[in-house]
Order: C-alpha cells, then sequence, then structure tokens
C-alpha cells in the first residue's frame, strides 16, 4: 500500500444541487498509467478538477488521498506544489503573460527559500521542451494560450507538464481534436514521462490515444460511477462496441 | 470612519511616512483671494503680465463653477477656503546636491531619487511642495542648447519663448481647475527643445505634496521646435495625511512641424488626494504626441489627456491604465480633436477595480467638418476584481466629416474563476495568480515604461493585491 499514490474514497460531489460524482472509488499506484474512459457527462472533467481542487465543486461525501493524506482541504497551488498536475481539457489564457514568464513563475513557486534556476538552465529546460513537443520556438514569447489554437494549447499544457516533472498527472482529453501527428506527439511526450517517479492518469473519451499509450488499469465511468475495471484490452473492447453495451446492461441492473 | 480609512491608508500606503519639516520659510494663510495671488506673485519677483494674467485667472475661477457633467460628489466636497495655495520649503534653489537641505534629501532618498539619476538621470526637477529645490541638468543637454528648467526659473530667464506660449493650449477660462491653476501656480517644469534636437535620455521630474491640506498646482509647458524630439516622465509619490489635499497641474505641449513628444506619467498619489489635472497638447504637421499615463493613487483623479491635431499628417496617441481600490475614484480617459486632413489618433485605455473602487472611461474623439482621411482607434478594457467595484464607459463620437474611419471597443472583464483556478493550479498562491493576472492586463502599457518604472510598478501592483485577497 505504501506504492499508492492517489486514492480515492467513496467519493461524491455536487455542483448546485446536482450530484456528479456519485460514489468512486479508485486507487492509482505510483509510476502506473491509468486510464478513465466513458460517454460525455459522465463526470470524468469533473472528477479531474475535483481531484485538483476546483472551488466551484462541492465535495460531500469521501475523501481524496495523495501520499496517503488528505488533500480536500488544499487549495490548488498547495495541491500542486506536492506534486499534482492537471492538463486541461480547455485551458484558460492569461493575456499579457507570456509563456516563458508563466513558467518562471511556476518555477519560483517550487522554489520558495531554495535556490532558483539560472537563467542558462531556466533557458535550456524550456528550449528542450519546446523542440520535443515541435512548437515553434516563438511559443516561449507568446501570451499563455491567448490566440493558441486547440492544438497549440495541447502542447503548451504538456510543455507544462515536462517542465513542472509532477508525481501525479492528470491528462483531461489531452488527446481530443488533435490531429494524427499531433497526437503521436502528446502520445510521445507522455510516454516520456512514464516511469517509477511519474504517475498518469489519463482521461479520454476515445480509445485512440490508449494506441499510442498503453495503460496498465483502464477504468470505465459511466454516471458518476466506476462500472467496469480492466486491462487494456477493456479499451479495445470499448472501442469496439461503444458504451451503449455498457449503459444498457446498467440500466438492468 | 475617519478612524478605519487612517488605519487603512497607514497599512495600505508604502511612502506614508510623514517628514517633520516644519522649516517651511514662507506659508500662505488658508484660502485664495487677489491678496493670496499678489503675495504668490511677489514673493517670485514676477512680471506685470504675468501678475496681471494671475489676478484674471481667479476672477474666471470664482465665477466658473464646478463642472456639471461630472455629478460628482466627491468632488463637490471640495473647500476651496481650507486649502494652502502657496508654500516653499527652501529659501532658494539648490544648484547643485550639496546645496539641498538634509531633511530633503532624506525624504528624497525614501523615495530613490538619488538613486535614479545615478543610473540615467538626464536632468532631475524634484518638487518639494510648492519650489523647487533640486535641478540639474547634463551638460550634453546644454551643449544641444535643450532648455530645461523649474517654470518659475523658465519665466525668469526665458520670457520670451514662455510668453510667446504659455496658456496658448489651456487658457485659464477652459475649466475651473485650469483657471486656479493660473492664478496660484508655482513649480512644474519648462522644456524647450531646439529644431531637430533629439533628446535620447528621458528628462524626469518627481512630484510630492508633504504639506497638510497643501494644494500643489505645478505648471508644465514643453515645446519640442520642428524636427525634435523629447521623452518626459513624471513619476508622483505623496505622504499620508488624513485631511484632503488638491493636486491640480495643467500641463501644456506643443509639437511644432514634424516633432514628437512623449510624455509618460505614474501617478501614485495617497489616497485622499484630489488629482485634477488639465493635459493637452497641440500636434502640427506630421507631428507625433504620445501620453502614456498610470493613475493608481488619488482618492479622485479627473484627467482626460487630449491632443489637438491641427496640423495635416498629425498623429495622437493615448496609452492610460487606471487603478482603483476601496474609496478611490479614478475618472480618466482622453480626447482627440482632429482639426486637420489624414490625422490619426489611438486611444487605449485600461483600467482595474478593486474591493469598491470604480473607474469611469471618458473620452471624446472629435473630427471637424472638411477633415477627411482621419482615421481614429479607441479601445477601452475594463477588469472588475470583485462584485462591489464598478466601471462606467462614457465614450463621445462627433463627426462632421465624410471620408474617415472611427472605431470604438468597449469591453468589460472580470477576474474568471477558471482563469484563477488555472493560474492557482500551476503552484502560485491566489494573491500571486491575481497579481500575475493584472499585471498581465497592464502589459500593453508596461512595456512602454522605462524598465525601474515597469519594476516599480509591477511591485505596486503586487502590493495592492496582497491588502485585497483574504
Amino acid at each position: 500500500m505504501a506504492d499508492t499514490i492517489l486514492e480515492v474514497r467513496d467519493l461524491h460531489v455536487t455542483v448546485g444541487d446536482n450530484e456528479i460524482i456519485r460514489g468512486i472509488d479508485l486507487s492509482i499506484d505510483r509510476g502506473t498509467v491509468h486510464a478513465l474512459m466513458g460517454p460525455n457527462g459522465s463526470g470524468k472533467s469533473t472528477l479531474s478538477l475535483v481531484l485538483m481542487g476546483h472551488p466551484k465543486y462541492k465535495v460531500t461525501q469521501g475523501d481524496i488521498l495523495f501520499h496517503g493524506k488528505s488533500i480536500l482541504e488544499l487549495p490548488p497551488n498547495e495541491r500542486s506544489l506536492a506534486g499534482m498536475f492537471l492538463a486541461f481539457q480547455y485551458p484558460s489564457a492569461v493575456p499579457g503573460v507570456s509563456v516563458a514568464n508563466f513558467m518562471r513563475n511556476t518555477l519560483m513557486a517550487r522554489h520558495k527559500g531554495a535556490a532558483p534556476l539560472t537563467p542558462a538552465k531556466f533557458k535550456g529546460l524550456l528550449d528542450g521542451a519546446v523542440s520535443k513537443l515541435k512548437m515553434e520556438p516563438n511559443v516561449l514569447g507568446r501570451y499563455v494560450n491567448d490566440g493558441f489554437s486547440g492544438g497549440e494549447k495541447k502542447r503548451l499544457e504538456m510543455l507544462q507538464m515536462m517542465v513542472l516533472q509532477p508525481a501525479l498527472a492528470i491528462l483531461d482529453e489531452t488527446d481530443s481534436g488533435l490531429d494524427i501527428d499531433a497526437l503521436r506527439i502528446i502520445a510521445e511526450g507522455i510516454n516520456a514521462a512514464r516511469s517509477p517517479e511519474h504517475t498518469i492518469l489519463l482521461i479520454t473519451h476515445y480509445q485512440r490515444i490508449l494506441n499510442y499509450v498503453t495503460p496498465d488499469v483502464v477504468n470505465v465511468l459511466i454516471k458518476g460511477k466506476i462500472v467496469k475495471r480492466g486491462g487494456p484490452e477493456l479499451a479495445h473492447e470499448l472501442e469496439a462496441r461503444g458504451y451503449d453495451p455498457l449503459i444498457k446492461e446498467l440500466a438492468v441492473v | 470612519m475617519a478612524l478605519k480609512e487612517q488605519q487603512l491608508v497607514d497599512k495600505d500606503y508604502k511612502y506614508g511616512f510623514r517628514d517633520t519639516t516644519e522649516s517651511y520659510s514662507f506659508k500662505s494663510r488658508k484660502g485664495i483671494d487677489h491678496e493670496i495671488v499678489e503675495q504668490i506673485s511677489q514673493m517670485k519677483n514676477e512680471q506685470q503680465w504675468m501678475r496681471d494674467f494671475r489676478h484674471r485667472a481667479l476672477d474666471i475661477f470664482l465665477a466658473k463653477p464646478m463642472p456639471a457633467w461630472a455629478k460628482n460628489p466627491v468632488l463637490e466636497a471640495i473647500n476651496f477656503d481650507d486649502i494652502y495655495y502657496y508654500m516653499r520649503a527652501a529659501d532658494r534653489e539648490g544648484k547643485t546636491w550639496e546645496e539641498v537641505p538634509e531633511e530633503i534629501k532624506r525624504t528624497f532618498d525614501r523615495l530613490g531619487i538619488p538613486e535614479a539619476e545615478r543610473k540615467f538621470l538626464g536632468g532631475v526637477t524634484a518638487q518639494y511642495d510648492s519650489e523647487v529645490v533640486y535641478h540639474s541638468i547634463r551638460k550634453d543637454l546644454e551643449a544641444k542648447g535643450v532648455l530645461f528648467s523649474d517654470m518659475d526659473a523658465g519665466l525668469r530667464e526665458h520670457e520670451d519663448i514662455v510668453r510667446e506660449h504659455f496658456a496658448t493650449v489651456i487658457p485659464p477660462a477652459d475649466n475651473k481647475f485650469s483657471a486656479l491653476n493660473s492664478a496660484v501656480w508655482s513649480g512644474g517644469s519648462f522644456i524647450w527643445v531646439p529644431p531637430g534636437v533629439r533628446v535620447d535620455i528621458p528628462l524626469q521630474a518627481y512630484f510630492r505634496i508633504n504639506a497638510e491640506n497643501m494644494g500643489q498646482f505645478e505648471r508644465t509647458l514643453i515645446i519640442a521646435e520642428p524636427g525634435s524630439f523629447v521623452h518626459y516622465i513624471e513619476g508622483c509619490t505623496a505622504p499620508t495625511y488624513s485631511s484632503n489635499s488638491l493636486h491640480s497641474a495643467v500641463v501644456e505641449l506643443i509639437a511644432k512641424e514634424g516633432a514628437h513628444i512623449r510624455y509618460t506619467t505614474i501617478q501614485n498619489w495617497y489616497k485622499n488626494i484630489y488629482n485634477l489635472v488639465t493635459k493637452r497638447a497641440v500636434a502640427h504637421k506630421n507631428a507625433h504626441v504620445e501620453w502614456v499615463d498610470g493613475n493608481i493613487g488619488s482618492r479622485l483623479t479627473m484627467k482626460y489627456p487630449s491632443v489637438y491635431l491641427v496640423g495635416e499628417g498629425a498623429r495622437g496617441e493615448v496609452l492610460s491604465i487606471a487603478y482603483a481600490s476601496e474609496g478611490q475614484h479614478q475618472d480618466a480617459g482622453a480626447k482627440m480633436v482632429h482639426a486637420a486632413p489624414n490625422t490619426t489618433s489611438i486611444i487605449t485605455s485600461k483600467s482595474v477595480s478593486k474591493g469598491g473602487g470604480r473607474t469611469s472611461y471618458r473620452g471624446l474623439v472629435k473630427v471637424y467638418e472638411g477633415c477627411d482621411g482621419v482615421r481614429s482607434n479607441v479601445r477601452c478594457d475594463a477588469l472588475l476584481m470583485d462584485e462591489a467595484s464598478r466601471s462606467d464607459t462614457y465614450p463621445t463620437m462627433e463627426v462632421d466629416a465624410k471620408d474617415v474611419r472611427v472605431e470604438h471597443e468597449a469591453t468589460v472583464s472580470k477576474v474568471g474563476e477558471e482563469q484563477l483556478f488555472y493560474v492557482m493550479s500551476r503552484g502560485l498562491t491566489e494573491v500571486e495568480a491575481t497579481t500575475m493576472i493584472v499585471n498581465g492586463f497592464f502589459e500593453p502599457f508596461v512595456k512602454e515604461l522605462p524598465m525601474e518604472y515597469a519594476v516599480e510598478l509591477n511591485r505596486l501592483i503586487a502590493l495592492e493585491m496582497e491588502g485585497s485577497v483574504g
């Protein structure tokens, strides 16, 4: 159990009067890749935002433990500093703040009291990530997500992940809306990050990205509950048959 | 109520130290009348025409009502009888830094003026209350024939130039506060740039108000002869006082054919100051005038830098930011008057309101008949930090010519929950994230500032945000 990085216990979440997450249990071991699949409106994105501490969502029951400690009371920034990262499905723009400046600030937040990176090392780190993700070098001078295309936004999320090196990365539909080349680059980014030090929770509607990133565990989320759990073969099954048979099966029960 | 305001102020205002300077060598009694005006003019040993000018202006001030369009109770609350209109801290101006009184130096030290000078100042005019106490001009400016002094010295030593241009852009009758300034003005800067001369280093001046109920009425006149260029920067801070102070300056710029003037202001008046300033420029043929105007402090600011585009091909630009927190109202904007064909203007206004603060954009674009080929672009962006804050836009367009392109775009946005969450999810605290978002919003302005001003402004925003959250 010492190797469990994230544990979700009987989690219930509401927004307004609606209960969106209706009792989820999830245990993720360090160094693994978990896929969380489900149709639209199943609560996938809500779960990712709740894990990161979005103020709009209210946890009414259950707990979230990161490295064995409850994080329910922690604001998003402290979850980030503890080693969590969310690649957003819809990242916000921060006009007037360049990518380089943004990244410098995120790194500075992690170096409180310690010596920060030298300018040369910082530049090397960013340039390396830019080149791996095949982004335009001028992206570092552009304002964060301001006027970015869908694909550019997704790559910028990956760039942040590569620079921040989180212990747990939650990727919310990072694959959606990408062409095949972009998908391949993103998948390479994920595979490169894969190691005992880096755990990944991959949230996706489609099985497509799982052709490039083989998950250790596949969870299926429907109507706010995890209804099925299996190995990589479960993803293929869903690809072949869709979610409908599972939904019907549940309705019967 | 008053106590609460005082506590708020002591906590928030980092330049809120108070000097023990009581060695004012001359201090007029409170209130304003012809006797006071006569005293001021006599103290300065002025020419008869200026003395007459002051008295005429006072009559206009006394006769004029408050601007009706403002409809601002804060403005109506000013008690003109409870203000000192003239005060001099030093008996004479210091020619060198050594001659400046120690007490005044300490005040400037805390504001970082000597440091700034060491770095790159071309010339310093530091105004301590009404009178300029220190003033130096670099040798190369002198060699180029550039005149840069305080306004009183300009009047004494270059009477012909001053008399030709003074109050030609902003006559006393323009508005109640320009009339008041014309009657009691003291200090300010006088700059004259000879034809074809480019002043590469920004000329700078610092102003502050340091006597309770002290009105400060500086008068600045900048004349750029044909083909010349000058950049003037003023930065303002004021110390803590609990009763109201009035700052009412008049700034006149004259850009002759092909000349280029840039005028940068960072205003951080203490939160009880009324900052009522008239700034106007005339741009002749192919001239270019830029106002870069930042308003952070004061209780009430009313300021609308203007450019009168009177020669074909002239260009006017105003880039302004305003920040209003609790108890503050920034009523700022710009005016562009197109009085010649093929003139262009750009107005970019950005404002942030927080903690119940209020910002207003008030602007005018006027195009006279027959002025074809005019292009004007106005953009106002307002950012609201919370529900209690307020932002209004009062744009006026008067277009009497046919072949023109006038655009106006205004946006009001809130610091979004999603945006804040996004930045915080990368490890920044709420204060850090908010500071980043606001600084980003102001970035188009900040990048036009010299480095140390940009750094200071970012720091000011950070201090303001720290006071706001939690």
